[in-house]
């Protein structure tokens, strides 16, 4: 008698629940764009937000929306992209790849002014008299950009400089808002010249300090037949509307500041 | 039913009992979600609803259902049953009602699912409120209120543990330790700390 009572209260018990969720199912079903799993399912899933959504599904959303481009996200491979639009009906808006650079060349070449030994964090260091490089616009070497970057792009070389690895950077710009010193720009990778340096000082000043440096000597200036570099406020800066990535800056340059990747 | 018993349930959930560190229930996501503190504040108060929402309705069954047929030893089956129906209810009508409420969620409600904290809770709620097969007065008060306080219990936990592993994230860990074993060996000096509570008396 007992087992009976057992087996049909748990069996009533299982077809209540199963009937009020297939019920419940049913009148609180959520009409999902199909759509919408399918593009979410073909983006990157890295949430860096460099579209401006939070987060790929919010992308996925606005993709849908229409209020934003599929070519806005930097992540997604060409052809990704060119699924995506498949699904949306859409073309995709070319837009030129860019790549992290480091504009600065110090690492080893720049002297130390003290000996850092606390949080071993680039953001820590720099609160410390602004780091332990006598150099205040120097790279610390303490790898923030490479947590930060969502990828795995970064990594810190033999010099204690962080490089970007071209073939895994996605341009989400992590690494630009994560560095304290503020020493990454995104450049299309088209343009393969550039200013391997951040610093400010006159050129005595940086010489004393960092072997690597942009001493402001010009002679970049005089051998670009394009009027393409400058030195402003004893940095060379390079104008890349106007510059052919011909390379004659990076020939005359007598720190070899200025470099091609 | 007083204001007395009800601090006392409270003291002893959140501290005494604490239903991590002293109960060792619902340790997997204790030490898997615990990285960084947003998650593992999202985790701990889907936890905390679930909690408290199947400490309410497990009574119930328990009350008109299993002990009238003399089923009481049916309990661990039957609320596993009702706390899996319970979670896909509620997940369904959360993503009704407030999609941003579950994409905060994430995929934690449905995890929940098959955490033993919840079953321990409700198992705990019976075995203290129920005197040979009779409830005590107030006793569905009770176990919600136990419910509540054993999730607001596994929240401190949750919250003491990633506020620390984010301030490792910081410190040069031997190579070894690194992540895992470093959490479980976090995770025992904290509850050592915790035992600590066992020695107050109410």
């Amino acid at each position: 008698m007992e087992i009976i009572s057992a087996v049909a209260i748990l069996g009533f018990l299982g077809l209540v629940f199963g009937i009020g969720l297939a019920f419940a199912s049913k009148k609180f079903s959520v009409h999902l764009d199909p759509k919408l799993e399918q593009v979410q399912h073909l983006l990157p899933g890295g949430n860096c937000g460099a579209c401006g959504n939070p987060g790929c599904f919010g992308f996925a959303e606005s993709l849908l929306k229409g209020s934003n481009n599929v070519d806005d996200c930097r992540v997604c491979s060409e052809e990704i992209k060119e699924k995506i639009a498949g699904i949306l009906g859409v073309s995709v808006g070319k837009q030129a790849k860019k790549i992290a650079l480091l504009h600065c060349g110090g690492g080893v070449k720049a002297r130390d002014k003290y000996i850092y030994d606390g949080v071993h964090d680039c953001v820590s260091a720099n609160m410390v008299l602004g780091g332990q490089k006598a150099c205040v616009f120097a790279c610390l070497g303490f790898a923030t950009c490479v947590k930060a970057c969502p990828f795995g792009a970064i990594s810190i070389s033999a010099d204690g400089l962080p490089v970007v690895d071209k073939d895994k950077c996605r341009s989400c710009g992590k690494c630009v808002s994560a560095c304290p010193k503020k020493l990454f720009s995104l450049v299309e990778s088209s343009h393969s010249v550039y200013v391997g340096c951040s610093s400010h000082d006159t050129g005595k000043n940086v010489r004393a300090v960092c072997s690597a440096g942009c001493i402001a000597c010009r002679l970049c200036e005089k051998a670009c037949k394009f009027d393409a570099i400058h030195v402003v406020d004893n940095l060379a800066v390079i104008d890349y509307n106007k510059c052919t990535s011909c390379g004659e800056c990076v020939k005359v340059c007598p720190n070899k500041t200025l470099k091609t990747r | 039913m007083n204001l007395h018993e009800f601090l006392s349930i409270f003291i002893s959930a959140v501290f005494i009992y604490n239903v991590i560190l002293s109960r060792f229930l619902g340790l997997c996501p204790f030490v898997a979600i615990s990285k960084e503190t947003k998650p593992a504040f999202a985790m701990s108060a889907a936890v905390t609803f679930v909690i408290t929402a199947s400490s309410a309705v497990t009574w119930f069954i328990y009350r008109f259902l299993l002990l009238p047929f003399n089923l009481a030893y049916l309990r661990t089956l039957s609320f596993v049953l009702v706390i899996a129906a319970l979670v896909q209810l509620i997940e369904m009508i959360i993503r009704k009602v407030s999609p941003a409420l579950y994409r905060a969620f994430g995929i934690y409600l449905t995890l929940i699912t098959t955490n033993c904290a919840v079953l321990g809770a409700a198992v705990l709620n019976i075995d203290m409120f129920f005197v040979k097969g009779k409830p005590v007065v107030g006793s569905f008060y009770y176990s919600l209120f136990q419910g509540v306080c054993m999730g607001l219990g596994y929240t401190l936990a949750m919250l003491i543990m990633s506020g620390i592993r984010e301030r490792l994230e910081f410190c040069k860990v031997p190579r070894a330790l690194h992540n895992f074993p470093i959490a479980f060996i976090i995770a025992s000096v904290l509850s050592l700390s915790f035992m600590g509570f066992n020695g107050f008396k109410f």
